[in-house]
């Protein structure tokens, strides 16, 4: 039981990072239809943003951690955003209007460009980060098992679920919000109805970005190694959370994200740490054979 | 936008070409500030220390607003058109010279065994180009004729490779035995591929077919006992000329046809051998367009309800699909894995997949000779930046995202239809439906 609870907490940890990075597939997938196969990749540079800037601000003199943390976390989300804005206005946006194939490909290529651009300019080895935050609660201590919930892990899971509300009330109550759900239901439409579609796009990656740099963060403080290839793995499993939960759908982003994290977890730890990712893909194919189009994802009407 | 701005940058194109250039410049360095112009390093004592390269930022950002200017100057805002710089006689005589590319490419890759006998490292490379032809031919069958996104194709190559490690080295069968048994396994993976994504379309698809390969490669990583785990297989018996083996002895390819021995003559039969593997697999895909089977293919591309609509059967049109594509991917793997002698999961990742799908669409989805240019372009080119070192796969990735902006429908961009009323004309890609679902 004190194992049981352990995992749920370390689960859920590991879930609230995909969760975060799945919120920025499924928005641009919900807005113009396509996997941005790069978002992995800007995870990763959100992270290396924030180490670099981490150490910066240590070496001109900022040596309080809740300072530094915070100056952090404004400077990896504002550089990242930026990342993202470019790789769509440089990437993206020149294929809008081609087929479903082109904007693909090229993602792809970002994402290839991406790695490479942050192994040949920070090194491919792994970096490091001594614990920022240290120190946590005993929940549970019986003889066999104590249950430990770590300060860090608070911050992650308080961290993403204010994150996720500041979102949920962005895009039901602001006129970015409406014009984002405008775009979701119709890119023409909504461009005769007089919303800026191009503005509208780049908001979205730039938050996208901006969000997952914030996990690029949590990842780093909370396993405390980072290098260039973290992208790929953490970009496929966030996505294969936000099909999970029903591509389109923020709740379900986090749902698939919490998901997929409990399910790695307790794979681990009851069965073979080799076969997480087995698992955690098997669930993906057995969902999607029964729920074709995730668990809160709208069905797709096909009209002729 | 555009069209906003355009009377203004007419008026004064310096002056707006120096804004745009200084924005860039601007945003150039907040992305490389932190990225470039900072590196960290660890110290002797284990911790990161961090130093300053200036001089390359300053390059950097120097470098995008001189770009930024000089494209300001020549397009102003509008996209960058390098058509109008390309005499149009010149494009009609590429058309001219295109329709033999086909024929001419043929006969030089006959010829390169010949050509360059001493030359290990071309036949080597050469090799290598026909692999991927041969790859990027059996997954158009899925994605350009099919029209199904599949991003786990190296799960199926990964298959061929292993089943005929497997029962070469285990059963000890030949390699002809061991090809169609692998191309086998490979479809019937295919199948079982197939069953569980029927129902789903467009992205679904690619995500499953992806997890799909991602699982395959993690079980050959992990089932030590019957992969070898991370380190392979090695020694799997290399092939023999229909039993006659590539060694110096007695009874050997060499001393039967009383030539003299020399290390070059597997790999001119290797060359051989994945030429006619390719040259199969292009053949078959283009008498299947007219059968039946191909036309529904087809028809699902374009229009999935219309097709059921008339009678077609999605299920088994998607699985032999699915089953074609694996089975030529089964049978470059078992190539792969007489030709390496050594194979680790390694060999098998995503990168392989994007690497096919990238040939693919590259090349002009549902273009046998595209798909084929592109491979050489590709793996050839890669080859020629091996000087560059780490900056080669940067390079490939900005290569992949200007060529798709450049020519998003490939680099052969006209199809040719497979049934027509008339006169028989090739028609521009945007008119096929591709990758739909």
């Amino acid at each position: 039981m004190e194992y049981f609870l352990q995992q749920l907490i370390n689960g859920l940890t590991l879930g609230s990072i995909y969760g975060l990075i799945a919120i920025g597939y499924t928005m641009v997938y919900g807005i113009i239809g396509m996997i941005n196969f790069a978002h992995g990749d800007v995870f990763m540079v959100g992270g290396f943003v924030a180490l670099i800037a981490f150490l910066a601000l240590v070496a001109i003199g900022v040596t309080a951690v809740p300072l530094a943390l915070f100056l952090v976390l404004l400077i990896a989300m504002g550089l990242t955003a930026l990342y993202g804005w470019t790789v769509e206005r440089f990437a993206y946006r020149p294929l809008r209007h081609s087929y479903r194939l082109a904007p693909l490909i090229s993602a792809i290529g970002m994402s290839i460009i991406l790695q490479n651009y942050v192994q040949i300019a920070q090194g491919a080895r792994v970096k490091p980060l001594p614990p920022l935050v240290t120190g946590g609660h005993t929940l549970i201590a019986s003889e066999a098992f104590v249950v430990q919930l770590s300060n860090i892990q608070i911050i992650v899971v308080a961290t993403t679920l204010a994150l996720l509300a500041a979102f949920t009330w962005l895009v039901a109550k602001t006129r970015l919000g409406r014009d984002m759900r405008a775009c979701e239901q119709d890119l023409k439409m909504a461009s005769l109805l007089g919303v800026d579609i191009d503005r509208t796009i780049s908001l979205t990656f730039v938050i996208g970005a901006a969000l997952a740099s914030v996990a690029g963060i949590m990842y780093l403080l909370y396993y405390g190694v980072i290098d260039f290839f973290i992208g790929f793995v953490a970009g496929v499993k966030a996505f294969t959370a936000a099909v999970l939960g029903g591509i389109g759908s923020l709740p379900g982003a986090m749902l698939g994200g919490m998901l997929i994290g409990l399910i790695e977890t307790f794979w681990s730890a009851y069965f073979s740490i080799e076969y997480k990712d087995v698992a955690a893909f098997s669930i993906l194919i057995i969902v999607l054979i029964f729920l074709p189009t995730g668990i809160l994802g709208r069905p797709e009407v096909e009209k002729v | 936008m555009t069209q906003q701005a355009a009377p203004h940058a007419r008026s004064q194109p310096l002056q707006a070409a120096l804004k745009d250039a200084g924005l860039s410049a601007l945003i150039a360095f907040g992305l490389f500030f932190f990225l470039i112009g900072l590196r960290t390093e660890q110290g002797p004592t284990g911790a990161l220390e961090i130093t300053t390269r200036l001089p390359q930022l300053a390059m950097l950002v120097g470098a995008v607003f001189a770009g930024s200017l000089a494209r300001g100057l020549l397009f102003g805002r509008d996209a960058i058109g390098i058509g109008r710089f390309i005499p149009p006689a010149l494009v009609q005589a590429a058309t001219r010279i295109g329709r033999f590319a086909g024929p001419a490419l043929l006969g030089f890759a006959l010829l390169v065994p010949w050509l360059f006998y001493d030359n290990r490292y071309l036949l080597d490379l050469g090799i290598l180009v026909l692999t991927y032809v041969m790859l990027g031919w059996g997954l158009n069958i899925v994605v350009g004729l099919a029209g199904l996104l599949d991003l786990g194709y190296v799960a199926f190559y990964a298959v061929g490779a292993y089943s005929y490690a497997l029962l070469a080295t285990h059963f000890e069968l030949s390699f002809w035995i061991c090809l169609p048994l692998a191309g086998i396994l490979s479809a019937f993976w295919g199948i079982l591929l197939g069953f569980p994504v029927l129902r789903l379309r467009g992205d679904y698809l690619a995500i499953v077919t992806l997890a799909f390969g991602e699982i395959i490669r993690l079980v050959l990583l992990n089932w030590q006992s019957l992969t070898g785990g991370p380190n392979g297989i090695s020694s799997i018996p290399r092939p023999s000329f229909f039993g006659l083996p590539f060694v110096d002895d007695e009874g050997s390819f060499a001393s039967t046809f009383g030539l003299e021995y020399s290390p070059t003559h597997r790999v001119v039969f290797l060359f051989y051998l994945i030429l006619a593997l390719a040259l199969v697999t292009n053949w078959v895909t283009i008498r299947l367009r007219r059968l039946p089977i191909g036309r529904a293919w087809e028809a699902m591309r374009e229009d999935e309800i219309a097709c059921r609509s008339l009678g077609i059967n999605t299920t088994t049109t998607k699985l032999t699909a699915f089953a074609m594509g694996a089975m030529f991917g089964g049978f470059a793997g078992s190539f792969f894995a007489t030709r390496q002698g050594f194979i680790s999961p390694e060999s098998f990742t995503f990168g392989e997949s994007a690497l096919v799908l990238a040939i693919v669409v590259l090349g002009g989805m549902g273009s046998q000779i595209g798909v084929a240019i592109a491979a050489f372009v590709m793996i050839g080119g890669f080859e020629l930046f091996r000087e560059l070192d780490q900056y080669r796969m940067l390079v490939f990735g900005f290569a992949m995202v200007t060529i798709m902006i450049w020519r998003p429908r490939g680099l052969v961009a006209t199809r040719e239809p497979s049934i027509h009323l008339g006169e028989r004309k090739a028609v521009g890609a945007a008119f096929v439906g591709q990758g739909q679902g």
